[in-house]
């Protein structure tokens, strides 16, 4: 049973998954890779436009858990304008930071999903 | 309803259970005092243990602790006696012979060691193992793995859009080639209880070796390995009150008698030179090193407390549980329920368009247990287009408001994700 500070659906992850943010799909990506989690059945597939070394734009879309979701929105924001050399150096911590939630290892593979998805893609 | 099914047990010598009797039964298990707002509901996974199994164990260590079948000691002896007592209450458990019952570590581990040596009793041409399309991990693996060891075959009897097994396809796949038909009692994803009689004759009219993996059928109805026939049966102590570390493997003694052992070292050899070694008689020639005494001791603790409530009366308890739970979801028209028309106290189930994972989590929240995803039956999953579900598994500490809690907490969850 978790005490109230470890509660991962926290109103600002709920907010997300119900509306997140760059979902959908670009007609036209320079980069594109679909990442999935066999164990839990979520597959996240992230579209970019990389143009002068910098992601111009970035969309995702797919199927999984809130986290996965919440995650994925996150990231595609804040690599949204980002060097491709910064993109690939990002690592669990930076998803972890941006979530603001303490996470058991078992729902790590969840959120870093969008991650490896972004950096199979630039690869 | 309650009181319909108290007259017709009427004559039962055991202990029926309703709602006042549970109450007083699960004031017998320490982690509901420890935690008390959990609504244990994962019982498919491993059930909570009463003060009684927890005190055997203790009362083994602190009193009789030493090697069985070793020293020339009052204490010794007293161990090899607590050993032997142990294994004699779980054969008359499942109407078995004290020689057909071997300790292991689990289900997976009796499934591995019979798997590493049961081709010894495979006449010549017959090279088709036959399993189920709903079998857990355990019941796969090993049969695959020696499928490949050997170029056999491994063939998958169908389950059907109801969520039973087709017996039909049972029937077109057991030829003259089946060398071993191993499949699940009840399955531990959806419920469903195996025709396990009838797959064991069809077995047997082709000379086959038949196996049981009776892990989710042992602690919640009455098995008896006389009335199935069967060659093979398996299940884990700690799915049935007892504690982990202890399981069993069960074995027709003509069949154990036959098969060498899969594990070698102390205990048993009748004789040892450098060259060569007799081994010992069953149960003995399959028991390698010092064996698990204080959690066998255990389990039997565990057994003589659910002879005590009877297990007909189990099953009819999580029979009720699961009824009750099944009533409440049917209007709700959000939740999918993959139940079929035969089950044990399992129920499957999803939240649609949410996934089983956040379900679960969420269910913490509310001190909720179930299990959630595809539990350790991924083929069957991928089959069944389904990410995973979520379980409910009863068990005798269950109650009614554990259900009407778990319906509340959904019915929030779904408010939250929607």
């Amino acid at each position: 049973m978790n005490e109230e500070h470890d509660r991962i659906y926290k109103e600002h992850i709920m907010e997300l998954y119900k509306s997140p943010a760059n979902y959908g799909r670009i007609e036209n990506p320079t980069h594109e890779h679909t990442e999935t989690n066999s164990s839990c059945g979520d597959e996240i597939t992230m579209q970019l436009i990389v143009s002068d070394g910098k992601i111009a734009d970035v969309k995702f879309h797919g199927s999984g858990c809130v986290m996965s979701i919440v995650s994925s929105s996150l990231l595609s924001d804040k690599i949204k304008g980002m060097p491709v050399s910064e993109a690939i150096n990002l690592s669990k911590d930076d998803i972890l930071e941006l979530l603001k939630i303490n996470l058991n290892p078992a729902r790590l593979k969840c959120v870093t999903l969008c991650l490896y998805a972004v950096k199979n893609a630039l690869k | 309803m309650e009181a319909e099914r108290q007259s017709k047990n009427a004559s039962r010598i055991a202990m029926i259970l309703n709602s006042d009797v549970v109450e007083k039964l699960k004031a017998d298990f320490p982690i509901f005092k420890n935690n008390p707002k959990l609504v244990y509901l994962d019982n498919g996974a491993t059930t909570q243990k009463p003060k009684q199994v927890i005190d055997k164990i203790k009362e083994f260590y602190e009193n009789f602790n030493a090697n069985a079948s070793r020293g020339l000691y009052g204490i010794s002896e007293k161990t090899t006696e607590i050993y032997a007592n142990a294994r004699k209450v779980v054969a008359d458990f499942i109407k078995a012979d004290f020689k057909e019952i071997i300790f292991t570590k689990n289900t997976t581990d009796s499934l591995n060691s019979l798997a590493c040596v049961i081709d010894s009793l495979v006449p010549e041409g017959k090279d088709e193992i036959l399993i189920t399309e709903m079998e857990h991990h355990s019941n796969l693996i090993p049969w695959q793995q020696i499928a490949k060891r050997k170029n056999w075959k491994l063939k998958f009897i169908k389950m059907k859009d109801d969520f039973s097994l087709d017996l039909e396809d049972a029937r077109e796949k057991i030829n003259d080639k089946t060398a071993i038909v191993a499949f699940t009692h009840v399955s531990n994803a959806f419920g469903t209880i195996n025709p396990a009689k009838e797959i064991v004759k069809l077995a047997k009219e082709k000379n086959a070796i038949s196996v049981i993996d009776a892990t989710q059928s042992v602690p919640h109805m009455p098995v008896n390995v006389k009335d199935l026939d069967c060659d093979f049966l398996v299940f884990s102590g700690h799915k049935m009150l007892g504690p982990t570390g202890i399981g069993v493997l069960y074995g027709k003694k003509e069949l154990l008698e036959k098969m060498p052992p899969f594990s070698f070292g102390g205990g048993m050899i009748k004789s040892v030179s450098y060259e060569n070694s007799e081994f010992a008689d069953l149960p003995e020639k399959f028991e390698a090193g010092t064996q698990n005494i204080a959690d066998a001791l255990a389990l039997s603790e565990a057994v003589k407390y659910l002879k005590k409530i009877g297990m007909e009366n189990i099953a009819e308890w999580e029979n009720e549980l699961r009824n009750y739970l099944l009533k409440k979801l049917e209007n709700i028209e959000w939740v999918e329920i993959y139940n079929p028309k035969k089950s044990s106290g399992i129920v499957s189930m999803n939240l649609k368009n949410i996934h089983p994972h956040d379900v679960a989590s969420m269910l913490d929240e509310y001190g909720i247990a179930v299990r959630a995803g595809h539990h350790c039956c991924m083929p069957l999953m991928k089959k069944l287009g389904l990410s995973g579900t979520i379980r409910v598994s009863f068990y005798i500490y269950n109650t009614f408001e554990d259900v009407v809690k778990f319906i509340d907490a959904i019915k929030e969850i779904r408010k939250k994700l929607k």
